[in-house]
């Protein structure tokens, strides 16, 4: 039976989390189809269609759809469920918020964050800020899955030629409904996708002093986070949060500034290739993982490395 | 309004866990454990609702062994006014909890069931969902902000792009983020009073659920060990480096 995969999308294009979720349905082994549910989705299914691996896409269009709360998407996906063997969703916020309620509807369990596919009824995942690895194998009939945004590769977003289908949409439950959002807005790479990331913590004192890491980030094309210590302090969104609970990161590069490294951060960006420590505690946990870890003041070193960084650039 | 809350008793956050070398699982014995952290978070929520005249009657239930009482004490003192533990040595899973849940929740027919976004051990973030999927009510997860009305609620909802709001039916789900309240103390007078609130205690097998669990573990282990602990003695050395040694800038 074919695997069913449930898009991230904004209606006009997929979110990068959707393409990871493809490539674990990829590993798993099937025919992968894509769902898109939204209102005026048109070029997100065709974008959908033109991605790797992907055999059809269906399209669900309402006006509940345009921002689709969980309650009404999962009386949309449930019935289509019973002829799939497997359903994937993206483990970002929405996913996480989604995939549970269809589980629950279908009475099958729902594996959380998977980041290895062993077989298709065998999968990998993190438990305890990803302090363990947990192997566990489903007794259901149908899988129902989300994937860990850094543990797959993205699918290519080219190459399919996949069909559009239009499925019927039961539309509003009536049980809730979006009244709102206020999402950030930046110049900067997101963080899930970004190939640097510059991160401060508690270290970095206010909101304010952030603006030191935003001038480093621009000229590393870098995004930037914060440790749930500097979130809780306000000195940033809840949006930047990198962690066991805000967002799991795996770039290129990491550079944590003023963090001391407490397990649950750790947990969000340990997987990252190359880490770089800026604190003035010798003993911070940070230095135990960082392949690069400079002790002192950060309010010397991060000025610093930002006109070093400028002054080479200046150079090539 | 009455108002039930869920609260798990997990392996303390400060805890550096340790997998069993038989790679069954992690080791609990003789390891410091307390409320779920998120559980915290759902607990003072449903006190400050109670605090503002709107919760009347706050049922904290928790689910496994015999010292999950504990935990329960813990949301009494904090101001809960009874609580309702599931007594099982069994292993639950997120949908069988949700089944339990939901027996309980037909019982004592609360308008809001407040819980904790995710427990801090099996990382699964599942219950809150199912347990309104069950009930056919609405959910709001990841809760940054909390209005409850008359008829329904409000809700801000972190999600990764930001804030997201959302307007509910009631009754309703609601799971918690960490910005939502920051859970209190409980006092010495209240953790005496708690010892004197009723707890009553039920069997899965009484609320006519099947806890199978549905996933088998078959093996846990730990993840490959990060070699770090490099240090370089200047800003020079460190651009240099990442420049011609690790080739990421």
């Amino acid at each position: 039976m074919p695997i069913l995969v449930i898009a991230e999308h904004d209606n006009q294009a997929l979110k990068g989390a959707t393409l990871v979720a493809v490539s674990a349905a990829a590993a798993i082994g099937g025919e992968i189809h894509l769902l898109v549910a939204g209102r005026n989705c048109r070029d997100a299914a065709a974008a959908g269609a033109q991605v790797a691996g992907v055999a059809k896409v269906l399209v669900a269009e309402d006006d509940a759809y345009a921002h689709p709360v969980a309650e009404d998407l999962a009386a949309l996906i449930v019935p289509l469920a019973a002829g799939y063997s497997h359903l994937l969703a993206p483990s970002t916020t929405f996913g996480k918020n989604l995939m549970p309620r269809i589980a629950a509807l279908l009475d099958v369990a729902q594996i959380s964050d998977i980041s290895a596919v062993i077989a298709p009824d065998t999968f990998v995942r993190p438990i305890y800020a990803g302090n363990a690895l947990a192997t566990v194998q489903s007794r259901d009939r149908i899988k129902a899955i989300t994937v860990r945004g850094t543990a797959f590769p993205a699918a290519a977003a080219s190459g399919g030629s996949a069909a559009i289908e239009t499925v019927a949409a039961p539309g509003a439950t009536g049980l809730a409904r979006f009244a709102g959002a206020e999402l950030a807005r930046s110049e900067r790479p997101e963080l899930t996708s970004a190939r640097v990331i510059i991160s401060g913590g508690r270290g970095m004192q206010s909101g304010d002093n952030f603006k030191l890491l935003e001038s480093v980030a621009d000229k590393l094309g870098a995004a930037v986070g914060a440790s749930r210590a500097a979130v809780d302090a306000g000195f940033v969104p809840n949006d930047y949060q990198v962690g066991q609970t805000g967002k799991i990161v795996a770039p290129e590069l990491y550079i944590a500034v003023g963090i001391s490294g407490a397990i649950q951060h750790l947990a969000g960006m340990k997987d990252s290739k190359v880490i770089v420590a800026i604190n003035k505690d010798e003993e911070a946990p940070i230095f135990q993982i960082a392949d690069y870890g400079l002790v002192g003041d950060l309010f010397k070193i991060v000025p610093a490395l930002d006109a070093e960084l400028g002054r080479r650039a200046g150079k090539r | 309004m009455k108002v039930l809350v869920a609260v798990k008793r997990v392996v303390d956050f400060n805890v550096k866990i340790r997998v069993k070398s038989d790679k069954t699982g992690v080791e609990t014995a003789n390891v410091k454990m307390s409320m779920n952290p998120f559980d915290e978070i759902a607990v003072e929520a449903a006190v400050r609702l109670k605090e503002a005249g709107i919760a009347s009657d706050i049922i904290a239930v928790s689910l496994g062994p015999a010292p999950c009482q504990e935990t329960i004490r813990t949301a009494l003192a904090m101001g809960a006014d009874r609580g309702v533990h599931v007594l099982t040595d069994a292993e639950l899973q997120p949908l069988a909890v949700a089944k339990l849940l939901k027996a309980i929740v037909d019982k004592e027919a609360p308008r809001l069931v407040i819980l904790g976004k995710q427990a801090i051990d099996d990382d699964c973030n599942q219950t809150g969902q199912m347990l309104a999927a069950l009930l056919g009510w609405p959910q709001a997860t990841f809760a940054s902000k909390l209005e409850i009305g008359d008829a329904g609620a409000r809700v801000t909802r972190e999600v990764d792009g930001g804030l997201e709001t959302e307007e509910i039916k009631l009754p309703a789900v609601v799971t918690t983020d960490l910005r939502l309240n920051e859970p209190r103390y409980a006092s010495l007078p209240n953790i005496m009073k708690a010892k004197k609130k009723p707890i009553e205690q039920v069997a899965p097998e009484a609320l006519g659920v099947d806890v199978t669990p549905r996933l088998v573990t078959l093996k846990v282990e730990e993840p490959p060990r990060r070699q770090g602990g490099g240090k370089v003695g200047s800003v020079e050395e460190l651009v240099d480096k990442l420049m011609n040694e690790a080739r990421v800038i």
